[in-house]
């Protein structure tokens, strides 16, 4: 099953010109706006921002999960050379658990309260495979052993409500992982948890990821984590793609002011008692999108021609940053 | 605010218990078991612990809202408990508390500065003109703008909710404020804003914090001291910078291994101290010590013999028969990624 890294240089996941817009009363708000990125098979790649970046919803179009009215989309997503937006709901139900699955933040709301968590975990295998009843719990079973829950045999007959949230989150895994999709969307999928049992479900899913050569498009807000688990990030900003590159060269200098403006947010053990560089201001809700830089109303380094809409250019070393200023701002990095 | 500022410690915690009692006699939760410290008037005294390690509890005990079973608490030397009602109405108001949940303490039918007043209201100082232009003074004070103050708590930003149930704390001169989880609710930048405000505030009001969190990160940036709570107890006590250097229990070394920084990644640097299994119920707590069943270095004496909370050197207090010893760590799944 693990030939995807075979596959070379075509990406898994080409996301292009991505934009969304919502109906709101008379007029269309962009909440995406242009987001373009590729995920390599095998690859975990970070996207990190906050509350109404747009992180989420760029995961929820991927999937087809938009409402079917009043949401416009635009652009393409491929993905193993189709379209995604393309496709018909029936195809994309094939696409969903099979090939992309998802794990969200909030794992009592992800399973159904009124079923074991082994039916949850049969019906998405029999939905996907042609097997009978019995070989599907043999795959529940194995699958819940395989994210480490102890006693998988008495598991599967358990209900989410008697288990812990670092449990459910084992489980929800389970579910994303059973039918060994190419790309796992991970959205704060440890958030909700205790910092001990967040690094038991960071672990994890970057074993499974390594083991099944699935790529993880892993969605936080947590710049630590991204630091630790993966090789490239995006950061994104009121719906647009900011920064775009390895994490390594963007943590030891940011080119755009928001990334900056994030890792000086972060307390950090060399700067304790420290005034922390806050960004001034909050993310511009999507009905008052400034009309140029979307981030000028809260940047330090604003100048008259940031009034004007700024293209994601490409940098050397294939990064790629929103922001006309980068070449000549000397911007904090992380400490290393 | 307060003149000379009193000698002794401002907050006394002494072997405090706190056991909650089900509606079965038989059933109880030992949430807060012989907890001892002492703050210092000024001094921000930190308070990190996961879910179920009694860090709310206790915080909600230290401003009278729980009662104690066990042990004392002493506010500058008085024990509010021994108070009568109506001194201890008076009394508390010097003692005060904001919670994590920023819509919890708000009246959704008040607006702003109503909610901002109300503390005044009830504690009848003033008149109706004077507990306005000092509710609207303090709300000046924590950056929230004239033109929010008549709006209703639904129109405004989670950040701007929690900096207006600071005013509603402030607002009656305290001298000591619990924060339990402020900002755990809040996107980074807005959380960096208010940590940035809590100092402020601190200098230009003489405050003493006591500051609750999971985010060991949040709590060692901001304060003096920190405790370590788990599964009920104290595990370590220590000055922010040294535990920070050198932690020496295994619980503090595994917490601050497990939120990584945003460290620029070197190859052969990702090394970590993963946990294994869950935080124990509060109703069965394991025996010996209490972090035994988790601990990588436990040895058999740790699960029959409790750790004593002992000063291991000035200051530095631990709850563990083997602190300082180095920890086995894993090479994460994340290094070799890294590494490809």
């Amino acid at each position: 099953m693990t030939t995807g890294n075979a596959a070379g240089r075509e990406p898994l996941l080409d996301v292009r010109n991505l934009s969304v817009a919502f109906h709101d009363g008379d007029r269309w708000n962009e909440v995406l706006k242009e987001v373009s990125f590729a995920v390599e098979p095998g690859e975990v790649v970070g996207i990190v921002g906050e509350s109404g970046c747009g992180k989420s919803l760029t995961a929820l179009s991927i999937l087809g999960l938009l409402p079917k009215h009043g949401a416009r989309l635009t652009g393409e997503i491929l993905f193993e050379g189709r379209d995604l937006t393309k496709l018909s709901e029936r195809a994309m139900r094939d696409v969903r658990g099979r090939r992309i699955s998802m794990v969200f933040q909030e794992p009592m709301s992800a399973l159904d309260p009124v079923f074991p968590v082994g039916t949850q975990i049969v019906e998405t295998v029999r939905r996907h495979f042609k097997i009978g009843k019995r070989e599907a719990e043999e795959r529940a079973i194995e699958s819940l052993d395989a994210v480490g829950i102890p006693s998988p045999r008495q598991v599967v007959k358990m209900y989410p409500s008697s288990l812990s949230g670092g449990m459910r989150q084992r489980v929800l895994i389970a579910i994303a992982l059973v039918c060994e999709p190419r790309l796992l969307i991970a959205d704060e999928p440890t958030t909700a948890l205790d910092v001990t049992i967040q690094a038991q479900i960071m672990d994890l899913l970057l074993e499974l990821g390594q083991r099944t050569g699935t790529a993880i498009l892993f969605i936080t807000h947590n710049l630590g984590l991204v630091a630790e688990s993966c090789r490239r990030m995006l950061t994104m900003y009121a719906g647009q793609v900011v920064e775009d590159g390895a994490v390594r060269d963007i943590l030891a200098r940011p080119f755009h002011p928001y990334t900056a403006g994030l890792l000086g947010s972060i307390p950090q053990a060399a700067r304790r008692k420290t005034v922390l560089t806050s960004i001034p201001g909050r993310v511009p809700s999507p009905a008052e999108m400034p009309a140029g830089c979307r981030f000028a109303p809260r940047c330090t380094y604003v100048e008259p021609p940031c009034r004007e809409p700024q293209l994601l250019v490409e940098s050397n070393d294939a990064r790629h940053v929103r922001c006309r200023r980068f070449g000549e701002l000397a911007l904090a990095g992380a400490a290393s | 605010m307060s003149d000379a500022a009193p000698p002794g410690p401002i907050l006394t915690v002494d072997h405090l218990d706190v056991t909650f009692t089900g509606r079965r006699r038989n059933i109880k939760v030992k949430a807060v078991v012989d907890v001892s410290f002492s703050i210092k008037p000024g001094e921000t005294f930190g308070v990190i612990g996961e879910s179920g390690s009694g860090k709310s509890t206790l915080g909600r005990a230290v401003v009278c809202l729980l009662k104690p079973s066990g042990g004392q608490i002493l506010h500058s030397g008085v024990d509010p408990f021994g108070l009568s009602r109506t001194e201890l109405r008076q009394h508390r108001r010097a003692f005060q508390i904001v919670f994590q949940d920023p819509n919890a303490a708000l009246d959704p039918r008040m607006t702003i500065l109503e909610s901002v007043c109300e503390p005044l209201d009830v504690a009848g100082i003033g008149t109706a003109a004077e507990r306005r232009r000092k509710a609207l003074a303090i709300l000046d004070r924590v950056a929230l703008s004239e033109e929010l103050v008549d709006r209703y708590p639904h129109e405004i930003s989670g950040g701007q909710k929690q900096r207006a149930n600071i005013a509603r704390a402030l607002v009656l001169d305290p001298r000591l404020i619990v924060c339990d989880e402020v900002v755990a609710a809040l996107d980074v930048s807005i959380q960096a804003d208010m940590l940035n405000l809590f100092a402020d505030l601190q200098r230009e009001f003489g405050l003493t914090y006591l500051f609750i969190s999971h985010d060991l990160r949040v709590v060692a940036h901001i304060s003096d001291r920190v405790a370590v709570m788990y599964a009920g107890k104290l595990a370590e006590l220590a000055p922010a910078d040294q535990l920070m250097d050198a932690p020496l229990h295994p619980y503090t070394q595994a917490l601050l291994s497990a939120e990584p920084e945003p460290r620029v990644p070197e190859a052969g640097t990702s090394k970590r101290i993963i946990l294994k299994g869950e935080i124990p119920s509060p109703l069965a707590p394991p025996p010996g010590c209490r972090f035994h069943t988790r601990c990588p270095i436990a040895r058999p004496e740790c699960a029959s013999r409790e750790p004593e909370w002992r000063e291991i050197s000035p200051d530095r207090f631990v709850a563990c028969h083997y602190a300082g010893e180095p920890l086995p760590t894993r090479v994460g799944a994340s290094h070799s990624a890294a590494q490809r």
